[in-house]
Parts: C-alpha cells; structure tokens; sequence
C-alpha cells in the first residue's frame, strides 16, 4: 500500500489575535479540520510552526502540548464527543479532574458552567438522553470549564437544525463578546460565517486562498443567554 | 504529584466505573486472576501448614530451648566441625564445669541429667526401659502438654510419669500397633497405681589408701506411684536411647543409681562427672549463641536446632516449588489482564481520543489503565486469598475424615498466617500493574486525532 502523502495544510500562513473571531472555511477535505487540530496541539506540524501566546506547540513535549490543551485551548465537535457512560455534570467537570482540583470545587464549577449555557437543570441525565442542542451545550460548557483563552469549534453547528445552530452560535459569539474569548470556527456555511465571524479564511485543497475582513450582523444584536 | 497526573483517588474511581461498565469481561477477568492467587495461597499454605506440622511435635516437646552437653570424650554428638574449632584437651564435665554453664548469658538452668536403664515390676511382670529424671522446672512447660494426671507434687515425691508407648507396654498391649491409642484410655486403668523400679545404688566406701572415689553397689528397690500418662515425648532430642519412664529430678539424684560414667570415672580416678547436662535456655532464638559459647569451653552441644536445619532447607525448598506452581496459574491470568485492557482500549479509542482533546495528559491515560488493572489485581487478590482459605479447609478437612479412617490422629496440615495473605494481595496487584504496563503506555501513545475519527 504506497500512502501518498497528502499534504492537509500546506504553506498556510496566518496570526490571529486575540479576541478575533475567526471563521475557516472551504469545501470538504480542503483542510480546515487539519489546521483546527494544529492550532488546538493535537497534531503536530510535519514542518513550519504553530505559535500560540509566545510558545511554538511544533517543539512542545507531549506533557506541556497536553497542559496547553487542559489550560489554554476549549475545544467543541460536531459530533459534541461526550463520554456516554458519564452523567451531563461529569462531562463537564472531567477536564477538572485532569487539573487536579478537588471534587467540591469541580462540582461547583461545573454547575456554573452548565447553568451559563443554560442547562443547569439536567446535571445527572446521560448525554443520550438530550437533544442535540442540548448535547452541544454541555460539549461548550465542557469546553468553558478552564476559562480558556481559546475556543476552537469544528463546526459546531453541523448536526443541529439552524433554529438550535443559531442558538449555539449566540452562545459562542456572546463569549467572544464579553470574556473577549479568542474564537476559531470550522464551517462551511458562508451564511454563518458572515453572520458571526470578524475574519473569513479561506482554505481550498490545504492552500489558503481568501483571507478576509468581515462585519459581522449578528455581532450587534448577539445575545449572550449567559450569567447577565 | 502536582501536576504529573491527575489524582490517585479520581483514576481509581474512573477504573472502577470503567471496570463497571464492562462487567461480565472484567469479571471473568478478575476471576481468573482470584483462581491465580488461590492456587498460590493453596499451595503455599500446605507448605506452611506441613512445616508447622513437622516442627510442632519438637515444639511440644519443650525442646527449642534445651541443649544437651556432653564431655567430648564421649564422642556423643560431637562432629568433625566443632572438633577442628576448639580446644584439644578434655575438659570433664563436673560440678564446677554445670555451675559454669548456669550462668552463661541467656541459661536459665543447666542440670545434670539422671538416666538409667532399669527394670520396672507392675502387676508382677518386668519391663526393661531407659528412666529419665525430669526437672521441676518443666512442670508447666509444654513438654507434658496433654498429660494425663498430673505432674509431680514435688522435686523430690516418689512418683512417676509414664510415656504413652511404655504404659501400653505395662498394660499388656503391643505399643508399636497401638500407639494411636486415646491416652485417657491408657491412663485410666494405671493412674494411681504402683509400679517398683530395681536398680543398682552407687554407695561410696571408706577407701583404704585414702584418695580416689572408692564405691561399692547395693541392689535396691522403690515402690513410685504413677501419677500422670504423657502423650508427648519430652526425650524425642536424645534419639534411640530416649526414656520411657520419668521421675522427679531429686529423687533420681538421691537413688546414686550407678551410671555408665561412674565405670569410667573408676578407671580414671578422677572426680566424679556427669554424662550429660540438660541446659535450658530463656529464649529459644538465644540457643545457637549459648550452643556456641559450650562449645568453646570445650564440650559437645547438641540442640534441636541443628537437628531440624536439614528439615527447615527442606521446607524452603519445597515452599519454593510450590511457590512456583502456584504463581503460574497467576501468571497466565496476567495474561488475560493484558488482553482484556488490550481490547478496552480499542473499545474505548474514542473516548481516550476526547479525553486527550480536552487535556488529559499521557500520564492520567495511563493512570487510568494502570488502576484498572490495579483494581482488578485487588479484587482478584481478595477474591483468591478467601477462594485459597476455603480450598485448605476442604483439603484439611478431606484429610482429616481420611486420617480418622485409619484412626489416625487429625492433624492441621494447612495453615494460612496474615502475611501470607498481605502478600499475596500485593503480588496480585504488583503482577496486575505489570500486566497493565504494555496496555497502559499503548493506551497513552494514542493519537487523539486518529483516536476521534475512528467511530
Ligand atoms: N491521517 C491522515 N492520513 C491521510 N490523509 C489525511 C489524514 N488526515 C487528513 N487527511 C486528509 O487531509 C485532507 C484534509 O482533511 P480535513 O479533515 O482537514 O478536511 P476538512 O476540510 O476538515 O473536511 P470536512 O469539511 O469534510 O471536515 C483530506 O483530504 C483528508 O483526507
Ligand atoms: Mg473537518
């Protein structure tokens, strides 16, 4: 079996900064997801770098690449990649647990977080007893629990109905807007992306194409169903 | 800790649920190890359990702490070792050499032993057998443990005790057949009764030239009640030519009964000297130091220890082969511990590939795996060591209906002490870790990526 070697991401160049919202987007297999998992330090780059707050995640050890994760990085799936087995309120806390902080305190924090995307009422249910909406609410209270500077979402919305995407979306938005969180997004929806994003990068066959200024619509009116 | 993984309790209780969550595998799983450490603990007790056996009849008899001392020129227990380590001269063992003896460090009596061959008259008939002073010092001790009767009344009371074989023997029966006998049936019909000794008495003559230890011998009798019937045997140290028939130490020494040695002490006209001591220590560890510093001064030393040295090597060994049929069982459960995480993880790539995006590190992934396997080699340690513990009993108890057949007496040929029980927990678990050590590290060196993209 002679593996061709594909190059996923190749010879993109681009800085974010803080409190940007970004939204990657392009056809399928052009490469979003392979660059996403380079900025979040789950893949390393087979050449070039991937400087995140002064640190080059290519030359990290794999003990410090999995602190920036636990620390720096909120991650959230389209297929929300909850652990079945444990209750909402488990989820959540799990990546505490990883932190070592005591169980009162994790508790604690996982039900603000919980109560932030307004699920504060299904703390015991397990993740297949929700809706996909709700599902992905846990996965962004999940991703909150650290206080990330990061949030990396890869499409976020792909396996929910524009009605709950919308919902999801605002979430995302209001946390870009008042914790001035930093936010990547995978998408392929140009519509949403012009909705919520202030930059539009564009990725064709792992090249970079379109790297564009956006006004957003939606960042006037977004409302933030948070702790306000 | 801080900061390599995440915490002990919180992986253990992850393992747990884990374990949980695939029951009917973990279970079997853990199983196989309980039978491991079952057959382990099985084995390794009946080892236990026989040494004790072995070692228990000499313990009965008192005789961890004696040391029998002989001059060497008797050449009673003496071998080639000692002989090239000490002094060449005969050193006689008499009076000033027994009060030497008494007060070495750790002695807590060195008496001169009384023993004579003599017949025994009871119910008109005469029994040839070896008679033995006892001291009233092991009135107590467990060397009459199982009496039937009682101990002397005195140091010096004209009473005996009898060894089972020999009041068998006095009842007409053949003591080789019936040696299982019940001891109370044996003592009923003696106790109480008398039996009369025959012996030759040493009496010192006025010599006529004055110097040496002229003697002449008088033929005697005494008539000694029979107070107690023994089971055990107290003189099981001295071999073949052990006594049958014990009397209080005093009144042996005050019937001068003629002595193998006196014949020689003529010969030598020396003063006069002992055949043997009897040296009692406090502390039984303290034997080989005290069997040492006799040995020095130039007599022979025997002791139970050196008799049950060979005994003791051959224990260790046969532990050792045990030992090692028993782990292999535990070894090919360990075996099966590395399947069942082997195919966790594959189970579970996804979940280890979300773990790893939110942040566990290489290190809580394989603490994860490592607790489960630790859990397992906990429960399956317990499990095993209570499995083992029933599997003795029913062996034990197997044993003892067989040997009740034969009308044998029942005998404790398996035993369990606490260590062997902490320790085979701690195998268990430690061979568990082991087994985890491949799945664990192939469950940390997952790619996340891959790991999430596998459904
Ligand atoms: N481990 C891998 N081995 C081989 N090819 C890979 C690997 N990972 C990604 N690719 C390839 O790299 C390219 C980019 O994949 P990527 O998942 O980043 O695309 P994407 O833009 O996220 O697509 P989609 O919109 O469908 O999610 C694809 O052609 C994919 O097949
Ligand atoms: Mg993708």
């Amino acid at each position: 079996m002679g593996a061709a070697l594909v190059r996923a991401v190749d010879g993109v160049s681009i800085t974010i900064r803080a409190g940007e919202f970004v939204a990657l987007l392009g056809p399928s297999g052009s490469g979003k997801s392979s660059l996403l998992n380079l900025i979040a330090g789950l893949d390393r780059p087979t050449s070039g770098e991937v400087v995140v707050m002064g640190s080059d995640l290519a030359a990290l050890p794999r003990e410090n690449l999995a602190k920036y994760r636990l620390h720096t990085v909120g991650m959230v799936f389209q297929s929300f990649n909850l652990i079945p087995k444990m209750t909402v309120l488990e989820n959540v806390e799990l990546p505490l647990r990883f932190a070592e902080i005591d169980r009162n305190q994790r508790v604690a924090r996982a039900r603000q977080a919980l109560e932030r995307v307004g699920l504060g009422q299904r703390l015991n249910h397990r993740p297949m007893e929700l809706s996909g909406g709700e599902q992905q609410r846990v996965s962004l209270a999940r991703a909150l629990i650290n206080n990330p500077t990061l949030l990396l979402a890869d499409e976020p919305t792909g396996n929910l109905d524009s009605r709950t995407g919308s919902e999801i979306m605002d979430l995302i938005c209001g946390f870009n807007n008042s914790l001035g969180m930093t936010i990547v997004m995978v998408t392929h929806e140009q519509a949403l992306a012009q909705k919520y994003a202030s930059r539009m990068i564009h990725l064709a066959d792992g090249k970079l194409v379109d790297d564009l200024p956006n006004h957003p619509a939606a960042r006037m009116d977004a409302q933030w169903k948070g702790s306000q | 800790m801080e900061g390599i993984a995440m915490k002990l309790y919180d992986a253990t209780e992850l393992a747990l649920r884990n374990l949980r969550e695939s029951l009917f595998r973990n279970s079997l799983t853990t199983i196989g190890i309980s039978v491991g450490v079952a057959s382990l603990v099985a084995m390794l007790s009946l080892g236990i359990g026989l040494q004790q056996l072995a070692s228990r009849r000499l313990q009965k008899a008192g005789l961890f702490n004696t040391i029998v001392v002989t001059s060497r020129r008797d050449g009673g227990f003496r071998d080639q070792r000692e002989e090239a380590s000490s002094p060449a001269e005969n050193v006689p063992l008499d009076e000033p050499a027994r009060q030497k003896i008494a007060k070495l460090s750790g002695v807590a009596e060195a008496y001169a032993d009384v023993r004579f061959t003599t017949d025994v008259l009871f119910n008109g008939s005469s029994h040839l057998t070896a008679v033995a002073g006892v001291p009233f010092s092991a009135k107590g001790s467990d060397a009459f443990d199982g009496m039937q009767g009682a101990f002397f009344s005195s140091d010096s009371a004209p009473e005996v005790i009898l060894q089972k074989s020999f009041a068998a023997e006095l009842l007409g029966k053949n003591p080789r057949l019936e040696t299982n006998e019940n001891v109370a049936d044996l003592a009923h019909p003696l106790l109480q009764k008398d039996v009369t000794i025959r012996y030759a008495e040493r009496v010192a003559a006025p010599s006529n030239t004055g110097e040496g230890s002229g003697y002449s011998v008088v033929s005697r009798q005494q008539t000694l009640k029979i107070v107690g019937v023994t089971d055990a045997d107290p003189e099981s140290i001295r071999g073949p030519g052990r006594a049958r028939v014990f009397l209080p130490l005093k009144l042996a020494q005050t019937l001068h009964v003629m002595q193998a040695s006196d014949l020689r002490d003529t010969a030598l006209s020396g003063p006069p000297t002992y055949p043997s001591l009897s040296v009692r220590v406090n502390d039984p560890s303290t034997v080989p130091a005290v069997e040492d510093a006799i040995k020095k001064m130039g007599f022979s030393a025997f002791s139970i220890a050196d008799a049950t040295r060979n005994m003791q090597q051959f224990f260790a060994v046969l532990d050792l082969f045990l030992g090692i049929f028993g782990s292999l069982a535990l070894a090919v459960a360990s075996i099966g511990i590395v399947n069942t995480l082997v195919m966790a993880i594959l189970e579970r790539r996804r979940e280890i590939g979300i773990m790893k995006a939110i942040g566990a590190s290489d290190a809580d992934v394989r603490g994860l795996f490592f607790a489960e396997a630790g859990a397992m080699g906990a429960l399956g340690g317990i499990v095993g060591v209570t499995l083992g513990w029933i599997i003795g009993h029913i062996i034990n108890f197997g044993t003892n209906i067989y040997l009740e057949r034969r009308h044998l007496a029942p005998a404790q040929i398996w035993y369990v002490p606490l260590w062997l029980v902490i320790s085979a927990i701690a195998f268990s678990i430690i061979v568990s870790l082991l087994a985890g050590l491949y799945p664990a590290a192939r469950a940390a060196r997952l790619d996340p990526v891959q790991a999430l993209r596998y459904e």
